[in-house]
C-alpha cells in the first residue's frame, strides 16, 4: 500500500507528461489527479491505521558501493504518516482546484497545450516530495531534496514567456543551492563519523557523536554540533529562513495552485520535517537547536514585518509562510518536535486555504494582484470570501484562551509559543508574541482591503468579478474543514500529555522503572509490550506516576530518567532524557498562554481602525514614517545587499573567466595549437616525405643515431 | 626427438610444402586461369591451419629452443592466418577485374605468411632473421605486382632498398649482440645480460630494435611506408597494413621480453621514444593527405605507436593491451579496406577522399559503416577502437609511464581530425560526381561484418580478451 502511495504520482506524471497525446488534455488531467487522490485516500488510511511504531518497506537495493550499502526503503513512522497525508490531501485538492484555475490562461497562445505538462510537474512534485518524506536514509531523501527543487524550479517558471518567472526559477534554484551544500556537507559528515547513512544506524549513533570532535573550515568543533548545523542550513534553504528567504516571495511568479501545493504546505515545510527526523542528533547538540531558535524567530518576526506593507495579495501570503514556518523552527529548536509538527500540520491546511482562496479572488479579479485594486468583494464572491475567512481566523489563532476550542491555527500556533517560552528564552518568545499580532494585522488587513470597504480598483473588472467554478470551491470547502477541526482533534496526540504524545509517535516510554534501578531493561521491554498490546489506560497511569516521580525526586531522579527512557532512533522522534520543554510548556503561566489571544486580538483590532474606521490612516502613517516604510516595503534591502555582496561579484568573476579564461586562454590555445602549429609540422612532415629512397634511408639512419647517442648518453649499461 | 620437432612445426610446414605444390600445379598446368581457384583454396588452408594452430596446447620448444610453439606464438598465428585469409578473399574481385590475378600471388602471400608464423616463433636470432627475409622477400615481389605500372614497381624497388637497409641494421645488430653474449640464441643472450650489461649487446639491442621498427612502420623508420602503401595494388597494401604488422609487432615483442628481459629499463627508453614518435608523425602528417592510401599508412604509423605504447610498458598487462590493439586494429583495417577497394568511378578506382562528398546520400548503409569504422579507428567510444586505446593507454600508465598515456591522449586528438574528416566529407560535402555503388557483395559483407564488430564488440570483445592475457603470460613470466 505505502509502495502504490509513493509511486501512483509519478505513474501520474510520466502518463499525464508523456501520453497525454494518446489520452488527451482532459483525459491527462484526470489520471493525475485520480492517481494523487488514490494515494491520497491510501495515505488517509496509513495515517488512520497507523500504531506508531516503526516499519521498513524494502522497495530495492540502492547503491553498493564500499562499505556504503543502502536500500531503497520506505521509513513508515508517525512523522511519515503525517506528511503522507499532508501532502497527498493538499496535492489531491490542488490538482482538482487546477482543473478551474489553469483552464484559460492568458500566458500561453490559443491552442497552445500547458494543462497536461502543469499537472505532470504537479504529480511529479508530489512524487519527489513523497520520496522526501518515506526516505529511509540520506540519501534518498537528498534524491526527494533536490527532485521536490527541480520541480519547483519548473513551477514557478512554468509561465516561461515571462521574464520575472523566470528569473525567480532561477533564484529559487541558486538560493536552494546555497542551502543544499549545507545539507550535502551534513550527509558527508554524518557518513564520516557513523559509516552509514541509514536513519537507524545513525540514530543509534548518535550517542557516540556526540563525545566526538570534527574539524571543520581549520576549526574544531563538536560533531554533533556541526552535523546539526549543516542540516539545519539545508533547511534555511529550503524552508526560505532567514538569510536564505529571499526566493520565497519571489516564487510567487508561479502559478497560483503551485504556491499553495510547494510554497506554503509541502516543499517549504521540507526543512522543518528534517529537523524533526534529525531530532535524535539535535538532541545532543544543544548550541545548534539555540541557533535554529534564534533563526526561526527572527525570521518569524521579519517576515511579518515586511508583510505588514506588502499590497500583492500572493506576496503577503507568502511572507505570512515565511513567518510561520520560523514558528515551526522555534518550536524544534526549543526540543518540541511534536508541536512543530503540529504546527506544520495544520499550516498546510490553513495556507493552503489561503493561497487557494487567493487563487480564487485572483481568478475572479482577471489577474489582478495588488489589493489596492480590491475592495468589496465580499458580496461578489461570497464562497471565496467565507473560505478565507476562515483561514485568517485560523491562521490568526482565534479559539477560547485556557481551553482546547479554537481554529487549528489557535492551537498549534499557541502550543509553538508556550515552548518557546519554556525551552527557547525570552527572545524567542516575546518575538514570537510580537509576530503573532502583525500576522493577525497584516491577515486582517488582506481581508478588509479584499473583501470590505469600496472598491478601488478598475469599474470594469469589478462589476465582471465571479465567483470560482465548482472544482475551485471544492477544495476551499475541504480545506476550510482542516482549518477549523484539524487543530482540535490532533491537538492532544501532538501536544496534549506526554503519554498520547509518545504513543503517537512510537517512542517506549518506560516510566515504570522508577520503581526499582535494578528492573530497567525488563521495564523498558514491559513497558514496550503494553504499548504494542495498545494498552493505554497502564501507559498513562505510568506517565502519571512518573510526572508525580518528577515533581518529587528532583536531581536524584536523573539517573532513572536516562535509563528509562528510548535509546535515540526507537520513536518518530526523540527527545532526551533531560528534555522537559513540553511539560514545562503545559505547566505555563496564565499570561504566557493568553499572551498570544491578546496579541491577536490587538492586531486586528487595529486593521479594524486603519483600514474599516479610517481608510486614511495607513497613507497618512506611510508618508509620516517614510525611511521605516521603505525599509519595510523593501524587505529589509536583503535582495539589494545580496545583489551587491554575491551577484556582482559572481557575475563579475563569472564574466572575467568567460571572456579571459574561456574566451582567450583556452579557445585561443586551442585554436592556435589546431590552426597554427599542427599545420605546420604536417607542413614539415609533408616536406620530408619526399619521394626520394636517400631521404628516407638519411631518416632512418638519423634516427638510429639519435636513439644510439641517447642510450650511450643517458641510458646505457646503468 | 626430430620427429617431435617436426610435429611443433608442423603447421609451417603444411603451409610451405602448400605453397610450393601450388606453385608447381600452378606453372605446370593452366597458369593464371587457376589463379581465382588457388586464391580461395590458400584462404583454406590459413583457415585449416588457424584452426589447427588454435587446438594446440601447451609449450612446445623445438630445435634446440630455437623455435618455440607457445600460447603467444598461437595467438599472434591465428591472427596473422585469418587476416591473410580474409584480404586474400577480398582481393579476387578487384585483381582479376584489373588483369592483375597472377597465380604467384596467393602463393607468395602463403609464404610470406609462412616467414611470419616462423617470425613470431623464433627464439634465435637466426631462425628470426629468416622467418623476416622469407616474409619480406615475398613482400617485395607482391608490392611490385603489377609490373606495368611506375608506381607500382617504384614502390616495390623503395620497399626492397629500404627494406635491405633494414635488414643490414638488422644483421648488424645481431652480430654485435652475438659477439658480446656468445650465442644467438634468446636464453643464452638473457643470460648474458644478466649481470652488468655490455654496452655493446645494448648497441646490438639498438641497432635490431631499428630493424624491427622499420618492418612495424614505426617512426622515424616509417619514411616508405606511404609510398609503397600508395603504390602498391590496393589488395596488397590491405595485406601489407594487417598480417604483416601483427608478425613483425609481436615478433619485437618475443625478442625485448625473451632475449632482452633483463634489460628492460633499456628497451624501455627506445620502444617508448618509438611510440611517441610514431603517434605524433602518424597524427600530424596524416593531415595533409588527400589520398586515402596515404591516409590509411599514416594510420597504421600512429596505431603501431599506440600497440608500441602497450609494449612499452613492460609488463604482461601491456603485452595483453598490445595483442588486443592489434587484434582490434586488424579488424578496422580489413574493414576499412574493404571500403576502399570498392571505391570506383566508372570501373576505375578511386583514392581520393575528396570524391566521398555527399557519399552517404546514395549509399547510407556503406557511409554508416565506414562511419563506424573511422569512429573506431579514431578511438570514439563506445566503439571498439576505443577500448583498445584504452587499454594500451592504462598499461603504459600502470607501468609507470604516464606521461607516455598523457602524450598518446593528445596526439589521438590530433588523429581524429583527419578521420573525423572523412566522415564530413561522406555526410556535409559538397553534392559532386557520385562514386559506382554496385560492388561486390562479398566487400559489402566484410564491410558491415567488421563494423558490426566495432559496435557489439563492446560487450565483451568477443572473448579475446582472457585469450590474449593467456598469450601475455606464456610470454612474460
Amino acid at each position: 500500500m505505502e509502495t502504490i502511495i509513493l509511486f501512483a504520482p509519478l505513474v501520474g506524471a510520466l502518463i499525464a507528461g508523456f501520453g497525454w497525446r494518446l489520452i488527451s488534455e482532459a483525459g491527462a488531467q484526470w489520471v493525475a489527479t485520480s492517481l494523487v487522490g488514490l494515494s491520497c485516500l491510501l495515505s488517509w488510511i496509513v495515517f488512520l491505521g497507523h500504531d506508531g511504531q516503526l516499519e521498513q518497506i524494502q522497495i530495492l537495493r540502492w547503491i553498493e558501493s564500499g562499505s556504503l550499502a543502502t536500500d531503497w526503503a520506505i521509513r513508515l513512522d508517525r512523522l511519515t504518516a503525517i506528511m503522507l497525508i499532508v501532502i497527498n490531501t493538499v496535492s489531491f485538492l490542488v490538482h482538482l482546484y487546477s482543473f478551474g484555475y489553469m483552464a484559460h490562461d492568458e500566458n500561453f497562445r490559443p491552442g497552445e497545450s500547458y494543462r497536461p505538462r502543469f499537472f505532470a510537474y504537479l504529480s511529479f512534485f508530489t512524487f519527489a516530495m513523497l520520496t522526501l518524506v518515506t526516505a529511509d536514509n540520506l540519501v534518498q531523501m537528498f534524491f526527494g531534496w533536490e527532485g521536490v527543487g527541480v520541480a519547483s524550479y519548473l513551477l514557478i517558471g512554468f509561465y516561461f514567456r515571462k521574464p520575472s518567472a523566470n528569473a525567480a526559477a532561477m533564484k529559487a534554484f541558486v538560493v536552494n543551492r546555497v542551502g543544499d551544500f549545507g545539507f550535502a556537507l551534513g550527509i558527508f559528515a554524518l557518513y564520516y563519523l557513523v559509516d552509514s547513512i541509514q536513519f537507524s544506524d545513525i540514530f543509534a549513533a548518535a550517542p557516540q557523536i556526540a563525545r566526538l570532535e570534527l574539524e571543520f573550515i581549520g576549526l574544531q568543533f563538536d560533531a554533533v554540533e556541526i552535523v546539526a548545523v549543516l542540516l539545519f542550513v539545508g533547511a534555511m534553504g529550503k524552508s526560505a529562513q532567514l538569510l536564505l528567504h529571499t526566493w520565497l516571495p519571489d516564487a510567487m511568479e508561479g502559478p497560483t495552485p503551485v504556491s499553495a501545493l510547494i510554497h506554503a504546505a509541502t516543499m517549504v515545510t521540507a526543512g522543518v520535517f528534517l529537523v524533526c527526523r534529525m531530532s535524535p542528533i539535535l538532541e545532543f547538540a544543544p548550541d545548534a537547536k539555540t541557533i535554529i531558535v534564534f533563526i526561526g524567530a527572527t525570521t518569524a518576526f521579519f517576515a511579518a514585518t515586511v508583510g505588514l506593507v506588502q499590497t500583492d495579495i500572493k506576496r503577503v501570503i507568502a511572507y505570512s509562510t515565511c513567518s510561520q514556518l520560523g514558528y515551526m523552527f522555534v518550536a524544534a529548536g526549543s526540543g518540541v518536535y511534536s508541536a512543530a509538527m503540529f504546527h506544520l500540520f495544520t499550516h498546510a491546511f490553513f495556507k493552503a486555504l489561503l493561497f487557494l482562496g487567493a487563487g480564487s479572488v485572483i481568478h475572479a479579479m482577471h489577474h489582478e494582484q495588488d489589493m489596492r485594486n480590491y475592495g468589496g468583494l465580499r458580496k461578489k464572491i461570497p464562497y471565496t470570501y467565507w473560505a478565507m475567512m476562515i483561514g485568517t481566523l485560523a491562521i490568526t489563532g482565534v479559539g477560547i484562551p485556557l481551553t482546547h476550542i479554537g481554529f487549528a491555527g489557535f492551537l498549534s500556533k499557541d502550543a509553538i509559543i508556550e515552548s518557546a517560552w519554556a525551552g527557547g528564552g525570552e527572545y524567542a518568545f516575546w518575538l514570537l508574541v510580537i509576530a503573532a499580532a502583525m500576522t493577525s494585522f497584516y491577515s486582517w488587513r488582506l481581508i478588509f482591503l479584499t473583501f470590505h470597504g469600496k472598491p478601488r480598483g478598475d469599474q470594469h473588472t469589478h462589476d465582471h468579478a465571479h465567483e470560482s467554478p465548482g472544482t475551485m470551491l471544492v477544495p476551499l470547502g475541504v480545506l476550510s474543514l482542516g482549518a477549523v477541526l484539524a487543530g482540535m482533534i490532533w491537538y492532544s496526540p501532538f501536544f496534549g500529555d506526554h503519554a498520547r504524545v509518545n504513543q503517537f509517535f512510537g517512542i517506549p516510554s518506560a516510566h515504570d522503572s522508577v520503581e526499582g534501578a535494578d528492573g530497567h531493561a525488563e521495564g523498558v521491554a514491559g513497558a514496550t509490550e503494553e504499548l504494542a498490546e495498545g494498552d493505554l489506560e497502564h501507559a498513562a497511569e505510568a506517565v502519571t506516576e512518573d510526572a508525580v516521580a518528577e515533581d518529587g525526586h528532583g536531581a536524584g531522579h536523573d539517573d532513572h530518567a536516562v535509563a528509562g527512557v528510548a535509546a535515540p532512533g526507537e520513536g518518530a522522534i526523540y527527545m532526551a532524557p533531560e528534555n522537559h520543554v513540553m511539560d514545562e510548556a503545559h505547566h505555563a503561566p496564565v499570561w504566557v498562554k493568553v499572551s498570544p489571544f491578546v496579541a491577536m486580538l490587538s492586531g486586528l483590532l487595529l486593521a479594524w481602525a486603519m483600514y474599516i474606521r479610517d481608510p486614511e490612516a495607513p497613507g497618512r502613517l506611510a508618508r509620516n514614517q517614510r525611511p521605516l516604510y521603505n525599509f519595510l516595503l523593501n524587505k529589509w534591502y536583503f535582495d539589494e545587499l545580496y545583489d551587491f555582496v554575491f551577484v556582482r561579484p559572481a557575475q563579475a568573476i563569472g564574466r572575467f573567466f568567460w571572456k579571459r579564461g574561456d574566451g582567450s586562454v583556452i579557445d585561443g590555445g586551442i585554436n592556435g595549437v589546431a590552426m597554427g602549429v599542427v599545420p605546420f609540422f604536417t607542413r614539415l612532415a609533408g616536406r620530408a616525405q619526399s619521394g626520394y629512397v636517400f631521404t628516407y634511408a638519411f631518416a632512418m639512419v638519423l634516427g638510429l643515431a639519435l636513439i644510439l647517442t641517447w642510450m650511450t648518453l643517458a641510458g646505457g649499461a646503468e | 626427438m626430430f620427429s617431435l620437432d617436426l610435429q611443433t612445426v608442423l603447421p609451417e610446414v603444411i603451409l610451405s610444402v602448400y605453397a610450393m605444390a601450388a606453385l608447381m600445379a600452378g606453372v605446370y598446368t593452366t597458369k593464371d586461369k587457376s589463379a581465382g581457384l588457388l586464391i580461395w583454396a590458400t584462404a583454406a588452408m590459413f583457415g585449416l591451419v588457424a584452426f589447427l594452430i588454435a587446438t594446440r596446447e601447451g609449450v612446445d620448444p623445438a630445435f634446440g629452443d630455437s623455435f618455440v610453439d607457445d600460447g603467444f606464438g598461437r595467438f599472434a598465428k591465428v591472427t596473422i592466418l585469418i587476416s591473410a585469409a580474409v584480404v586474400l578473399v577480398m582481393s579476387q574481385e578487384y585483381l582479376a577485374r584489373r588483369n592483375l590475378l597472377r597465380f604467384e600471388y596467393p602463393v607468395l602471400v602463403a609464404l610470406a605468411v609462412v616467414g611470419m608464423m616462423v617470425m613470431v616463433s623464433a627464439r634465435d636470432l637466426m631462425v628470426l632473421y629468416m622467418g623476416i627475409e622469407l616474409q619480406s622477400l615475398a613482400m617485395y615481389v607482391i608490392a611490385a605486382l603489377r609490373r606495368d605500372s611506375v608506381k607500382s614497381t617504384e614502390a616495390g624497388l623503395k620497399y626492397f632498398v629500404l627494406g635491405a637497409l633494414s635488414s643490414g641494421l638488422m644483421l648488424y645488430g645481431a652480430s654485435l649482440v652475438y659477439g658480446f653474449a656468445g650465442t644467438t640464441a634468446f636464453d643464452g643472450i638473457l643470460l648474458a645480460t644478466a649481470g652488468e650489461t655490455p654496452l655493446g649487446v645494448i648497441f646490438g639491442l639498438v641497432f635490431l630494435l631499428a630493424g624491427f621498427a622499420f618492418k612495424v612502420s614505426a617512426a622515424p623508420f616509417h619514411m616508405w611506408t606511404p609510398d609503397v602503401y600508395e603504390g602498391a595494388p590496393t589488395p596488397v597494401t590491405a595485406f601489407m597494413a594487417t598480417a604483416p604488422k601483427v608478425a613483425a609487432i609481436a615478433l619485437f615483442a618475443r625478442v625485448v621480453f625473451d632475449g632482452f628481459g633483463g634489460v628492460v629499463g633499456d628497451w624501455q627508453q627506445i620502444v617508448a621514444f618509438l611510440s611517441v614518435v610514431s603517434v605524433f608523425w602518424g597524427g600530424v602528417a596524416a593531415i595533409g593527405q588527400t589520398d586515402i592510401k596515404r591516409l590509411m599508412a599514416y594510420s597504421s604509423i600512429a596505431h603501431m605507436g599506440f600497440a608500441l605504447m602497450g609494449l612499452a610498458s613492460g609488463t604482461a598487462f601491456g603485452v595483453q593491451a598490445m595483442l588486443i590493439y592489434m587484434a582490434i586494429y586488424v579488424t578496422m583495417n580489413i574493414g576499412t579496406f574493404a571500403f576502399i577497394l570498392s571505391m570506383e568511378r566508372d570501373g576505375r578506382p578511386v583514392t581520393d577522399i575528396r570524391a566521398l562528398n555527399m557519399y552517404s546520400r546514395y549509399a547510407p548503409m556503406r557511409a554508416l559503416a565506414m562511419l563506424v569504422l573511422l569512429f573506431s579507428l579514431a578511438g570514439v567510444p563506445p566503439m571498439v577502437g576505443f577500448f583498445g586505446k584504452l587499454y594500451v593507454l592504462r598499461a603504459a600508465y600502470e607501468g609507470g609511464l604516464t606521461w607516455l598515456a598523457i602524450l598518446g591522449v593528445i596526439a589521438s586528438v590530433i588523429g581524429a581530425y583527419y578521420y573525423l574528416r572523412i566522415v564530413y566529407f561522406m555526410y556535409f560535402g559538397e553534392e559532386k560526381e557520385s562514386l559506382d555503388t554496385g560492388t561486390s557483395p562479398l566487400l559489402w559483407g566484410v564491410l558491415m561484418a567488421s563494423a558490426a564488430v566495432m559496435v557489439f564488440g563492446v560487450v565483451n570483445l568477443f572473448g579475446i580478451e582472457p585469450l590474449a592475457a593467456a598469450a601475455a603470460a606464456t610470454l612474460v613470466d
